[in-house]
């Protein structure tokens, strides 16, 4: 498809392409870079390429990740999907964004009662101390029956907001979780 | 959403996008389509370059307006009279479906004796309780046939304003309970729709009064272009013609958002769109999987599948299926859903010896939605909240009321992709910079936790047409980010550990729980298909099972939710299937995985006649195929494969059996479209014009201003405009409303941290018209104060003749646009228009209103520091309000 | 307009490889655009450019104002409406039953003639701007440095490794679309993707356009598309005030790589309504010389080449 542009020698020289080629003004070939010649699509030099779906609105327009060296190097809509057939709108165009943003959070932080700043967790320690909070905090607030005596079996102690950017999957265990926890305040975006 | 569920039988979008372009008319209102679903909008792109109307009914001149055929405006919150004077329109002159409106919906049933409409009672059912604001639904029942709505509850209980109604049943009412449908029919039917109190009258007296001159009057779309509209929908529906309606939350975000949409389902019900191709509801979710929520819902009042949650008093599981299975159609199959999902929580726990383990479950007794949530939080009630990808400090009306709530917690889980407002605002918010809250003050711990995005985990997504789409982990997540799904599988084995040698009786819910998935990795992931397959269910096997049908109620069979069984049809993950859909037909079967049962149009038998003909040849889509007696098309038959449509119901029949062969509404008790419905709406079996809970004008209608069972929380945290003429509304003399940009997403975790994003729509703004920049002096491109009484907020002005002005009832009327995205954190960062909003709901989904409202305007920007709340406290006091602090 | 330039030479001039593509370029159909913006996204998420800052501009819902060195797709926003005047024609007067039943019986197609634009209601333009790879591209002739390229596909492309600030560009283009970047110091604009037109990719915008307003593919092809698609609209009586921006090649830069279907005058939307190559006599005067330096030049390469044989 691209001009045979030689990888080194006089010929490559601009000039010499220039007088031996179409190019007589120096305005296309002969004056292609090295770098331009070489150029090629990231699509083209991923590493591999993952279906997946827009996060955004419920449209529900498929994507593809293209993935080098480990990280989300492009992402762009899929002509296979009978709904978007390949297009994305503005959000689902920032996608990779999501990825690469320096701005992301990969570490706990953790806010202690009347502190004034943000301080570092590990995520083991964490997850124990929410385990832990969460067992006192319903152990403190059951309701195993109404006034009337009929059972409730629930807390009122703990709310959880969420879901609606979720995976099935993901709130299955939440509510399940929830549920046999006698956690009853588990709400999502659908209402808001 | 009991708009569509109670009318037709299930909470979903009856079509799908790419039908939309089989449209003759497309109605899309409560929506900015072209902005917020701009990728699905193509297919209304194709319906219009095909010939087809593309109505956009807005308050706004959005970008969806400016490529529809035709625009016309209505004031915010007055949809109700518009969709209601389409009704009027469409049998005033007898322009509904006949054949489709006599067979396939309740117009024929006689309602019981002691109903009193709107009209008799100015404004209010009867049932109405006025100290309880509240309903008892006993007199909108069928006359003698007491029907339970979708997986709703047998009379006796409502959740009716965020109260548990109870009524003690009369020996008439219990027989009416207890009586069967007779060979599929209620007893008292009256097929030409003569008798005064069959439904199809009941609606002809109750729309009378919603004339073209009322719709002009009400929503201030003027008369012929009101006309317009009801014309092209009449004109492009029957045999030979369908009609689509669109919604999103604009009709939603309402005091009585649930009838907005019910409105608009009778009108398809009328005019014969439903279950037809081109024709339907498509209802516009604006998160990726917001109808997965609900299908698997993280929701108070649900279990998945739309199970309802099991309330005070039902105390063992006989109660509970007497309560909620219906006397025909699938809902009568509650007791095998119900102990199958019973069996895949508590497996070999849960016997016939111990009521299937029914009493692990929590029971519920009021309105537990996350408005009184944060209000248990602001009160002190509830101590630990988790707040998982969801900003409340910006996306929640009344959001200085959520900021405050959660600085009065112990304790708070935020999980996020970034460090949002309702993680920061502790030390950055309007209540810090005011001195409301105080950082050193707040006693709230809080673990912020990095979350994994859609890129670095399997799942799969619900979309807004019930299709579910798997995606696929690209790469792993970064540094402490994991999974929702490896936080909470965690979590739970955490607490399992924690509790395991507990004997506290209520521990065993807990440790008896089934709480095992293979891990993957280094992280430990769970496996995300074993949960998809637990959701799909197994039989006595342990093999998949391919359908709903198949489950038993004796323990023999497991599923995590009934409607998503099939998903994992011959052990594959049906969701994750993608044969591209240029090798398919338009309904493309075999790309993910739709429920129920791989559907893609709802109530699809309603595409052939009774007798199972196609209506027509240019909308055939599932028919009857007398040859090999079974019904076939281009979509999986929404029917009994092989029930004949001239099946007539023997005696003692159930379930779907109990339904002849003519009833395309296969959850409805009476496989009926319900135009008047009796049970499964706290507010009304025919939707009804009400002000928003403030409003600028009277209600013209009746005396009742606003939806007299509407959800409130009257306090000095979260005050309400006078409305109307009430002394004091004056103070507030504009009407505001709410909306998304296609540039943002939500609250803006998502979006305004994008630089990408973030430059097309850097800074709040507001839109107002040219008149009110004018009658307020507000300076386009500088800024501008909007107030209410919870709170003010500074926007730069748009001015813009896209805002319309409105007369209303001989006054002018004028409107104060405000996108809601943005907040403090990010790259695109302003005041938060949720400030401004008060918390009042919808009393059948706790919806909050947040598309109508009242506020007002002043040049420059808000003061800072305690001289906002000065200025707040000021307009209280001139409102009559009580001022705060 | 017409006759400025021999048509047939500046085909022949365009043709810069030997490995020649037919030349690739973009219809953009106004009436198709939403204004969403997932061009301008997914151009700069693939060309991987920065935004451009983050300030309210009150030009409508367009805050990033105009094509420049890291903005190559740019969607304009015209709001054309009157005050309380936002609605449809006056209806249709209600049909009886049976007029509506005969009708609807007998009439299998839509009901068709979708007339967007309502005369006495206005409405709100939106087009996709970008550079408009000219046959005749100034930006091109006056690069002393032979950053600006005409490649295989006719398109015009800058190098960035090649490309030393000097500028000349920016004032040659008669649309001020290339632009110099403060940030690296470069000139920029799009390359219809030239890097993805190497594997035969689709450019970002394109592919991303949620409503296909953004058409790529060969010229020639997207000329016959446009012609018919002008015609319909004609026919139909839609948009009657539709037209082709750039479509001929006998305009002032010979005819776009890129070109329009508006519903206004070009200058509405900020577009010149009467382009022309800024090198049109200039470059004439350059080519000679030109020809005569490169026949010294080549002279020597010549020589060069051949004693090292």
């Amino acid at each position: 498809m691209r001009e045979e542009t030689p990888a080194g020698g006089v010929r490559s020289w601009p000039l010499v392409r220039q007088f031996t080629g179409r190019d007589k003004h120096a305005l296309g070939a002969a004056a292609l870079s090295a770098t331009t010649a070489a150029l090629e699509p990231r699509t083209a030099t991923a590493d591999r390429v993952v279906k997946s779906i827009c996060p955004y609105c419920a449209v529900g327009c498929g994507q593809k990740i293209y993935v080098k060296d480990e990280q989300v190097v492009q992402v762009e809509g899929d002509p296979d999907s009978p709904i978007s057939r390949g297009r994305l709108c503005p959000k689902g165009s920032a996608t990779r964004g999501l990825s690469t943003s320096p701005s992301r959070l990969s570490k706990v932080r953790y806010r202690r009662p009347y502190g004034t700043a943000w301080e570092e967790l590990d995520l083991e320690t964490a997850m124990e101390m929410i385990a832990d909070r969460v067992v006192a905090t319903r152990e403190a607030t059951w309701e195993a029956t109404s006034n009337d005596g009929k059972p409730l079996n629930r807390t009122m102690g703990i709310a959880s907001l969420g879901g609606a950017t979720l995976d099935n999957e993901e709130n299955y265990l939440m509510k399940k979780l929830y549920t046999a926890l006698g956690v009853v305040q588990v709400e999502n975006q659908a209402r808001l | 959403m009991p708009g569509l569920g109670t009318t037709l039988g299930r909470g979903g979008a009856t079509t799908f996008q790419q039908d939309l372009q089989h449209s003759d008319c497309i109605l899309i209102m409560g929506s900015n389509m072209a902005e917020n679903h701009p990728v699905g909008f193509q297919w209304v792109m194709e319906a219009r370059e095909r010939g087809a109307e593309v109505i956009h009914v807005d308050p706004r001149f959005t970008r969806t307006s400016a490529v529809a055929t035709r625009h016309v405006k209505i004031r915010p919150g007055s949809d109700i009279a518009f969709l209601g004077g389409i009704v009027n329109y469409i049998i005033t002159h007898e322009r509904w479906f006949h054949d489709y409106v006599v067979n396939y919906t309740n117009a024929p049933v006689i309602i019981d004796p002691r109903f009193r409409d709107t009209d008799d009672l100015d404004g209010v059912f009867s049932g109405f309780d006025a100290k309880q604001e509240a309903y008892d639904l006993a007199s909108w029942q069928y006359e003698d046939l007491d029907m339970t709505g979708s997986a709703g509850r047998r009379m006796g209980s409502t959740v009716s304003g965020g109260k548990l109604v109870t009524h003690e049943l009369s020996p008439s009412e219990k027989a009416a309970v207890d009586r069967p449908l007779e060979h599929g029919e209620p007893p008292h039917v009256d097929f030409t729709l003569q008798h005064p109190r069959c439904v199809f009258q009941l609606l002809k007296r109750h729309y009378a009064r919603y004339t073209p001159e009322m719709v002009e009057q009400i929503c201030g779309s003027p008369k012929e272009h009101f006309l317009a509209v009801a014309e092209a929908l009449c004109a492009n529906s029957g045999r030979e013609r369908t009609s689509a309606i669109a919604y999103a939350v604009g009709w939603t975000h309402h005091t009585e958002g649930a009838q907005f949409i019910r409105t608009a389902a009778m009108i398809q019900l009328l005019l014969g769109n439903i279950g037809r191709p081109g024709g339907g509801i498509l209802a516009l979710r604006g998160h990726a999987s917001i109808q997965g929520s609900t299908d698997i819902p993280t929701l108070y009042e649900l279990l998945p599948g739309y199970i309802p949650m099991p309330e005070e008093g039902m105390t063992d599981l006989a109660t509970f299926l007497y309560e909620t299975t219906a006397k025909g159609g699938f809902w009568g199959h509650m007791d095998a859903y119900m102990i199958s999902l019973l069996k895949a929580w508590y497996g070999e726990h849960a016997t016939a010896e111990n009521d299937w383990c029914f009493g692990h479950l929590p029971r519920i007794n009021g309105d537990h939605s996350i408005y009184p949530a944060m209000m248990g939080m602001f009160e002190g009630s509830v101590k630990g909240f988790f707040c998982v990808g969801e900003n409340p400090a910006v996306g929640s009306a009344n959001a200085s009321l959520h900021r405050r709530a959660m600085a009065n917690l112990d304790w708070l889980v935020v999980r996020d992709f970034f460090e949002i407002e309702s993680a920061a605002f502790w030390y950055d918010s309007v209540e810090i910079e005011t001195g409301v809250l105080r950082t050193a003050n707040i006693k709230t711990e809080i673990f912020l936790l990095p979350a994994a995005d859609h890129m670095q985990k399997d799942g799969s997504f619900t979309n807004t047409q019930r299709l579910l789409q798997w995606h696929h982990k690209a790469v792993e997540p970064k540094g402490d980010a994991r999974s929702e799904l490896w936080f909470y599988y965690h979590l739970g084995k955490r607490i399992r550990e924690k509790l395991r040698a507990s004997s506290d009786p209520k521990n065993r819910a807990i440790n008896e729980l089934t709480w095992n998935y293979p891990e993957l990795g280094a992280l430990e992931e769970p496996d995300a298909h074993a949960v998809l397959r637990e959701i799909n269910g197994w039989g006595p096997d342990g093999k998949a099972l391919d359908a709903y049908t198949k489950l038993k109620p004796d323990g023999s069979t497991a599923c995590g939710c009934w409607i998503y069984c099939g998903v994992f049809k011959d052990e594959q993950n049906q969701a994750a299937r993608r044969k591209p859909g240029h090798e398919q037909s338009w309904v493309a079967p075999d790309w993910g995985w739709a429920w129920p049962a791989n559907r893609r149009q709802l109530y699809n038998r309603a595409s052939a006649d009774p007798d199972g003909n196609p209506w027509s040849e240019r909308k055939r889509y599932v028919w009857w195929d007398a040859e090999r007696k079974e019904w076939t098309g281009h979509d999986v038959p929404d029917f009994v494969k092989d029930k004949p449509p001239d099946y007539v119901p023997p005696d003692g029949a159930k379930a779907e059996k109990a339904l002849d062969g003519r009833s395309p509404f296969i959850m409805q008790g009476d496989g009926k479209g319900w135009l008047f419905v009796p049970d499964g709406l706290v507010d009304g079996p025919l939707p009804t014009h009400y002000e928003p809970e403030e409003s600028p004008v009277d209600n013209a209608l009746y005396a009742q201003q606003s939806n007299p069972v509407r959800e409130r929380w009257p306090s000095a945290i979260n005050p309400y405009h006078p409305s109307g003429s009430a002394t004091g509304a004056d103070v507030f003399p504009y009407v505001m409303t709410s909306y998304r940009l296609a540039e943002h997403h939500t609250g803006g975790g998502m979006s305004r941290t994008l630089p990408h994003l973030a430059e097309l729509q850097p800074e709040m703004f507001c839109e107002v018209s040219p008149a009110l920049a004018a009658e307020r002096e507000l300076v386009h491109g500088t800024w501008a104060t909007i107030v209410s009484a919870r709170s003010a907020i500074e926007a730069r002005v748009l001015v813009t003749d896209r805002v319309p002005d409105y007369e209303i009832q001989g006054r002018p009327v004028r409107v104060v646009g405000l996108p809601f995205h943005f907040g403090r954190r990010g790259i695109a960062v302003g005041d938060s228009a949720n400030d401004l909003w008060s918390i009042s709901a919808d009393p059948n989904v706790h919806i909050q209103e947040t598309k109508a409202a009242t506020c007002d305007i002043i040049a420059g920007r808000r003061p800072r520091g305690p001289a906002l709340s000065a200025l707040v406290n000021d307009y209280r006091r001139r409102a009559g309000l009580p001022a705060e602090e | 307009m017409s006759g400025l330039y021999d048509e047939t030479a500046a085909e022949r001039e365009m043709a810069t490889h030997t490995q020649q593509e037919s030349r690739k370029g973009f219809f953009t159909d106004t009436t198709l655009c939403i204004g969403c913006k997932a061009c301008e996204v997914a151009c700069k998420e693939w060309n991987q450019l920065p935004a451009d800052g983050y300030a309210f501009t009150g030009n409508s819902y367009d805050n990033t104002g105009e094509l420049n060195g890291s903005t190559w797709r740019h969607v304009a926003f015209v709001e054309q409406l009157r005050s309380g005047a936002l609605a449809a024609p006056a209806a249709p007067p209600p049909q009886s039953p049976a007029q509506s039943q005969s009708q609807s019986q007998s009439q299998g197609a839509p009901t068709g003639g979708h007339q967007v634009v309502h005369p006495d209601a206005g409405r709100w333009l939106m087009e996709s701007d970008v550079c408009k790879h000219c046959t005749h591209a100034a930006c091109l002739d006056v690069c002393p440095t032979g950053a600006l390229v005409r490649t295989e596909f006719g398109t015009v492309v800058v190098q960035q490794d090649v490309c030393n600030g000097c500028g000349y560009c920016v004032p040659a283009c008669p649309f001020g679309v290339i632009d110099k970047r403060d940030y690296d110091g470069h000139a920029g604009k799009c390359t219809l993707c030239y890097d993805r037109l190497q594997d035969g990719e689709t450019p970002a915008c394109a592919k991303a356009c949620p409503t296909e307003s953004i058409q790529y593919g060969d010229v020639e092809e997207l000329r016959t598309r446009a012609d018919a698609r002008l015609a319909k609209l004609q026919r139909e009586g839609q948009y009657t005030d539709a037209s082709l921006y750039l479509r001929d090649t006998g305009d002032g830069i010979g005819g776009a790589g890129a070109f329009f279907l508006l519903l206004d005058k070009p200058e509405v939307y900020g577009l010149p309504p009467d382009p022309f190559d800024t090198t049109r006599d200039l470059g004439r005067l350059w080519r000679h010389a030109g020809y005569a330096a490169l026949a010294l030049v080549g002279v020597t390469a010549l020589a060069a080449l051949g004693t090292r044989r």
